[in-house]
């Protein structure tokens, strides 16, 4: 369902995603790891059309994301990393908005923004205006943009951040369920969240993969059945590498 | 299309849902009444005609407000990161920029169209000539359109309104009041006349001027068209070159 070959992005000098590939089968839940800096939202932006690629290939359901962009973006919702919305709509007005974009109309919308406000508990906000929501319910309202149109794929770029230990669990059960039907990549920066909710997991350093395998692999890999020492054992420290630039 | 009037939509109900456009608007009308009033000498003029009592003031007030209506249209959804889930959604941005456009347009047709007042007193003073008028009002809101086109390619540099609202309205002034009559009389001496003559042509005042004088040329209709297409263009241009 999303197959990456060969992507890469190089902003000036810097390379921030270098030749990665990988792919996600339906039934799948990709866990998308690294530290800051990795590449993991560079990644996440080309494989959602948002940035053109320097190199290589993301396709979505076998169709290319740089070739027919807009048939390869209509199987894809997308949640960001900051959770940007219209702040100067209502919760209920921005889905409406959205659908009307995502091409929905008549009940089939009705339907559709019913459907993400229960699934995403947004019932007692959906009349309020986003400006005035709290960050948990920003970012439900925006993760429900990106299911509104039933997606085949989900990219979702840090999903659970800012949101209190309840609702953390929420969305990790929320994608767990996703991921029976459809291919989801998630980053994330908690590691327990790739026991709980991904089927598969990469690491991410300096825009390479650095590990890949099954959350039990990931643990055997890392001789001390903890995922914090293996990610520690893979990755750079940003202290190492101005030490290095030094 | 569908896609321009749904971004259309939006646009138009967040300028109205909240002050913007009505504070805007109300300083346009009364800036415009008290030019006419005061500069224009409507009453005392005794010259049943617009052109040098109401239109030829529009523009100095057209100058500042227009940018204050446009300045959000690209830097707001710079600064919240909502141009991610825009250019993430299966529409062109040639869409986005055509329905951002035409809303802010619209909120500059209305509050040009609620100058009316001004139009019923005159017709019943005198009798004036309304194709005219009609011809004014039609320099004046394409005034505005221009205006408002190099408001928005100048938004979709920045993230900051506030930079956006004051390069912007700095160069519809400068472009503006280089083919003011003054300034023009000053290019006259300095400059052999081809050169004068084609500073006036390429700024908007005397496209503007014969329109509100009631000369319907063809090529000031050019001249505002493609300066309008040639700032939208640029606008995608910069937003693609952005994102690679």
């Amino acid at each position: 369902m999303i197959e990456v070959e060969n992507l890469t992005k190089k902003f000036g000098t810097k390379t921030a995603v270098d030749h990665l590939s990988f792919s996600v089968r339906k039934g799948e839940v990709l866990g998308f790891l690294g530290p800051n800096g990795a590449g993991k939202s560079t990644t996440m932006r080309m494989v959602t059309g948002f940035l053109p690629p320097t190199h290589g290939e993301a396709r979505i359901c076998g169709i290319s994301v740089i070739d027919r962009p807009a048939e390869a973006k209509s199987r894809v919702g997308y949640l960001p990393e900051s959770a940007p919305l219209y702040n100067d709509m209502t919760v209920i007005g921005f889905l409406r908005f959205v659908a009307d974009i995502r091409r929905l109309s008549g009940a089939a919308k009705r339907e559709a923004v019913e459907r993400v406000i229960d699934t995403c508990f947004l019932q007692s906000v959906a009349h309020q205006s986003i400006d005035t929501l709290s960050k948990g319910y920003r970012h439900r309202t925006c993760l429900a943009q990106s299911l509104l149109h039933d997606p085949e794929v989900l990219i979702l770029d840090e999903p659970t951040d800012g949101l209190d230990p309840n609702q953390k669990h929420e969305v990790r059960q929320l994608i767990r369920r996703l991921g029976e039907t459809k291919a989801i990549l998630f980053s994330t920066h908690i590691l327990e969240e790739v026991e709980a909710a991904c089927s598969r997991a990469v690491i991410v350093d300096r825009g390479k993969i650095v590990v890949d395998g099954t959350p039990s692999e990931l643990v055997e890999k890392s001789g001390t059945g903890s995922l914090t020492d293996l990610f520690r054992q893979v990755t750079t420290r940003d202290t190492e590498e101005t030490a290095d630039a030094a | 299309m569908k896609n321009v009037w749904t971004v259309f939509k939006r646009e138009l109900n967040s300028y109205f849902t909240q002050p913007i456009a009505y504070a805007i608007i109300i300083i346009f009308l009364l800036l415009a009444m008290v030019f006419t009033f005061t500069l224009g000498n409507f009453i005392e003029a005794g010259d049943a005609s617009l052109t040098y009592s109401f239109f030829l003031y529009l523009p100095f007030s057209l100058m500042i407000l227009v940018p204050a209506v446009g300045m959000r249209l690209w830097s707001e959804e710079l600064r919240t990161g909502t141009i991610e889930l825009i250019g993430t959604y299966p529409i062109s941005l040639w869409s986005v920029i055509l329905g951002k456009f035409k809303a802010a347009a619209t909120v500059w047709l209305v509050a040009i169209a609620l100058t009316f007042p001004i139009w019923i007193t005159v017709n019943w003073l005198g009798e004036p000539d309304n194709m005219a008028i009609l011809s004014g009002y039609i320099g004046a809101f394409l005034l505005a359109c221009t205006y408002l086109a190099i408001t928005l390619l100048v938004s979709a540099f920045t993230r900051d309104q506030v930079v956006a609202l004051i390069v912007s309205a700095f160069l519809i002034i400068v472009v503006t009041l280089a083919t003011f009559g003054p300034f023009v009389q000053t290019w006259a001496i300095i400059f052999p006349t081809p050169v004068k003559d084609a500073i006036t042509a390429i700024g908007p005042w005397d496209h503007f001027l014969s329109l509100a004088r009631g000369a319907f040329r063809l090529q000031d209709f050019v001249w505002f068209l493609s300066v309008i297409l040639a700032c939208l263009l640029g606008t995608s241009a910069i937003l693609s070159a952005k994102r690679a």
